[in-house]
């Protein structure tokens, strides 16, 4: 399974894909990048006149490339084209450090702490281009091939 | 290790992730952790791992399959625990 077959399995479409590639994958750990568009549908809400990313979608994009592109990954085995994994998300606890701007690019990397039972928890972090640490947690999950 | 150890360690393993309070106050061991505590799937999964950090054993899916109560998981790790 290579990066863009990962992407290709997500169950997400425009406007609420949010993983753009991934730069580096192993059954530990993923590194993977978005650039927020100018454009977005929820800059013209967050806030009026002043467009900064919302925590939640930071947060969705973490998920989206630290839990489920990962997840995908572990379960390359059991996956074909006529499988998609179903997901979803069960908890997460997030810190934030600095505001994501529209037309910025964040990279996300994330690292298997456990994987068992269907449960996929990881420790994720953000960082900007200048490297600067943007938010980290904990994000959990349920992943599993329908049956 | 008997009941009256047992149960007070579970109840305390359980209670994060409980979502029908009242069933727990009245917890026994016919409690099932789904139908009465309304504990879901993702967090058996919690509860599976944090038992097993806590007696120091390690659980496979089958035993996954076979909690499905207070009694069930005594019978479990009290296995676990003999071999």
């Amino acid at each position: 399974m290579n990066k863009n077959d990962i992407i290709n399995l997500l169950p997400y479409q425009n406007p609420f894909l949010f993983v753009d590639g991934i730069d580096e994958i192993s059954e530990e750990e993923i590194k993977g990048h978005y650039t927020f568009k100018s454009d977005e549908m929820f800059y013209k809400g967050h806030f009026k006149d002043n467009p900064i990313t919302p925590g939640v979608i930071l947060t969705e994009c973490m998920a989206q490339i630290g839990l489920v592109c990962l997840g995908i990954y572990l379960m390359k085995d059991e996956l074909d084209d006529s499988k998609n994994p179903q997901i979803a998300l069960t908890s997460h606890q997030m810190d934030f450090y600095l505001p994501v701007l529209p037309n910025e690019k964040v990279t996300v990397i994330s690292e298997k702490k456990v994987f068992r039972f269907n449960k996929l928890k990881c420790n994720v972090k953000m960082i900007n281009e200048k490297e600067e640490l943007v938010a980290r947690g904990k994000i959990s999950g349920m992943i599993q091939i329908p049956v | 290790m008997n009941k009256e150890e047992l149960i007070p360690k579970l109840k305390t393993i359980i209670a994060p992730y409980v979502q029908d309070e009242e069933a727990f106050k009245f917890l026994s061991e016919d409690t099932d952790f789904v139908k009465d505590l309304k504990i879901n799937s993702a967090n058996l999964v919690d509860i599976i791992l944090d038992i097993e950090d806590e007696f120091d054993i390690r659980l496979e899916n089958e035993d996954m399959e076979n909690m499905l109560d207070v009694k069930s998981a005594m019978q479990i790790i009290n296995t676990k625990l003999d071999n």
